[in-house]
């Protein structure tokens, strides 16, 4: 078959579940189903994003919360200098993210990995410095970002098409991250992974190929950030660099798995569930301490993740 | 009064002479203290290759122990780091009993033991929040509000005290890994392991002790860090851009090269604080980490 077609085929499944997501949503009749169902969602989208990265080639990013602010934050200086529709500020937050993300790689990559990851866990901490300096987007004290009062075009609640715009978003992520694992792009990421002086021996060119996953999962992180101000409506720095978005991108493909698309979908759709429950339920500090413990619990005990478990429960060798 | 103004300098330049002193005395002392918390990282970054980036968490948690202790029983903070460091050792062993055993003897350790060590991060932090909330804590001792005054230079004790003590950990380890067996044994580790076990020695013992010697550095460092400045559980993050930085930029795996990248971004940051306001303080770490990356990765006594 040709795989061109069966992308074609796997994009259409997904927007048909997406829809059928948006229908239930809807049926459902509670807008605390789209304020907890928007967050799921924003970690599908970060969760496969850093698996781009971190699951395929084999590099960590610890940076998540740090290009996820970029996008929140390109939206709050555009939403001040000339508003724009959330799309196209989706866009703006994707290429933002992606360039820093590629000049970040541009200067660490070629290094011993644990470089890479000890660099992006700094970003973090200096963009999270540059922006509480920077008055325009609000500084240390945060920005106000007031919700247009209808959407342009459509007859929805804000939140509704906000998270609409999130579940569009989680499509283009994992259909992103699904292509590029069928195709000669996925191989050489595998091959990076596996073992990246036999894949530059063999001709792969990994410096471009690492180049290119950093930016198109930076450029996905952003993307995921760009809608966060008018979801919050008020967005500070520390709210924005939460360590949680960065612990949780790790955690969510590996408890799913993090050879495949499936991974970082179940990861985030089961962590991303039961801390909307434990949040509610409990306190927020000890729905994070389960991410952690799970996080650490599972490279121990489960390196491969809930898929690797069940195709060792389930497939005969 | 025109002979006057060529002999002396005029106010503005003297203030700004006296400033510039004051900047890089200051930076000295903290570049001593910076010293203490990344000799750690030296250990178990540069000389194991274990990429330990929970070792912040580690120095926050000596930073709560000195304060338990000296608030429940008025004990000198250091004093208490010191009678902490065998707990400190036994949990580094533990650690990298369970880093070994799940991630070194399978081969996995650069993605799963990063993950790992990063869950740690976050765990220790979470526990301390839950435990102690996010207050700043302090410590009391006599020391801690005086200072003594060297010309125009001021010497708060406050950062004295913990770069002197840092100084003197540096050394004793610094003669420790040259002059010891069980030291040179841990250098050699990290270049040839087989030629290690072919002297009879056993690498993983070794790894394990080193390691172990490496978290309980944190247990002093912690102690420095709540002398110096009140602590609250998420600051150790600070400190991951920090330590790395002086840890590249003086070279993996070099104590000597530990002591002068500390000494220098602890000078770059007081003159940034100074000049341009501390809120700018945490770029700093993170600028130099990404130049020396860039121009040179091997450090400045890199081997």
């Amino acid at each position: 078959m040709n795989p061109a077609i069966r992308s074609g085929t796997f994009v259409l499944a997904c927007a048909v579940v997406a829809a059928v997501v948006f229908a239930g949503a809807r049926a459902a009749g509670n807008d605390y189903v789209f304020f907890a169902g928007y967050t799921v969602l924003q970690f599908i989208v970060l969760a496969t994003a850093w698996n781009i990265l971190g699951g395929y080639t084999g590099y960590v990013n610890f940076g998540t919360a740090a290009f996820f602010a970029l996008g929140a934050y390109a939206t709050v200086f555009f939403h001040k200098f000339y508003p724009m529709p959330v799309p196209v500020l989706a866009i703006i937050g994707a290429v933002v993210s992606g360039l820093v993300g590629l000049g970040m790689g541009y200067l660490t990559l070629r290094l011993h990995g644990a470089f890479f990851a000890i660099a992006t866990l700094a970003l973090a901490v200096v963009l999270q410095t540059l922006v509480v300096n920077w008055n325009y987007v609000g500084g240390a004290r945060g920005a106000y970002v007031i919700r247009p009062a209808d959407v342009p075009g459509l007859a929805l609640p804000y939140i509704q098409y906000l998270f609409l715009i999130m579940l569009a978003l989680a499509v283009i992520a994992i259909a992103t991250a699904r292509i590029i694992e069928r195709s000669k792009l996925g191989y050489g990421f595998a091959a990076i992974r596996d073992d990246e002086m036999a894949a530059e021996a063999s001709g792969v060119p990994t410096l471009r190929l690492k180049l290119i996953a950093t930016t198109l999962s930076g450029a996905l992180m952003g993307m995921a950030g760009a809608p966060f101000p008018y979801y919050i409506g008020y967005l500070q720095p520390s709210s924005a660099f939460a360590l949680e978005y960065a612990v949780n991108s790790i955690a969510m493909p590996m408890i799913g798995g993090t050879t495949s698309w499936v991974g970082p979908l179940v990861g985030a759709l089961l962590l991303g569930t039961v801390q909307q429950v434990t949040t509610v339920t409990i306190s927020s500090a000890v729905n994070l301490l389960i991410v952690g413990l799970l996080l650490v619990g599972f490279v121990i005990i489960a390196p491969n993740g809930l898929i690797g478990l069940w195709q060792r429960l389930f497939r005969k060798r | 009064m025109t002979l006057i103004g060529l002999i002396a300098p005029d106010w503005g330049e003297l203030l700004s002479y006296d400033l510039l002193l004051n900047a890089v005395m200051a930076g000295l002392l903290l570049g001593g203290f910076y010293a203490a918390v990344t000799v750690g990282i030296s250990i178990s970054f540069g000389i194991l290759d274990i990429v330990n980036i929970a070792h912040p968490a580690f120095i926050i948690l000596g930073s709560y122990i000195a304060y338990i202790v000296n608030a429940r029983f008025g004990l000198d903070p250091i004093g208490a780091s010191i009678v902490a460091l065998p707990a400190f050792y036994a949990l580094g062993a533990a650690i990298y009993q369970i880093y070994y055993l799940s991630f070194e003897k399978r081969g996995q350790e650069p993605l799963r033991g990063l993950a790992f060590f990063f869950g740690i991060l976050f765990i220790t932090e979470v526990t301390l929040v839950l435990t102690f909330g996010v207050d700043y804590r302090y410590v009391q001792a006599g020391y801690i509000e005086q200072s003594w005054h060297v010309g125009v230079v001021d010497l708060p004790l406050r950062m004295l005290v913990p770069c002197l003590m840092s100084l003197t950990m540096l050394a004793a380890l610094q003669l420790f890994l040259t002059r010891t067996f069980m030291g040179r044994a841990i250098m050699a580790v990290a270049q040839d392991q087989l030629a290690l076990q072919l002297m009879g020695a056993d690498p993983i013992r070794i790894k394990r002790i080193a390691f172990a010697i490496s978290i309980a550095t944190a247990s002093l460092a912690g102690a420095f860090l709540i002398i110096i400045q009140p602590v609250e559980p998420s600051i150790g993050r600070d400190y991951i851009g920090r330590v790395f930085a002086i840890c590249v930029l003086g070279g993996l795996g070099s104590l000597p090269g530990t002591l002068i990248g500390a000494m220098l971004l602890g000078i770059v940051e007081s003159f940034t604080a100074t000049f341009y306001g501390p809120s700018w303080a945490p770029a700093v770490s993170f600028g130099l980490l990404l130049l020396t990356l860039a121009l040179r990765p091997a450090g400045l006594l890199g081997r």
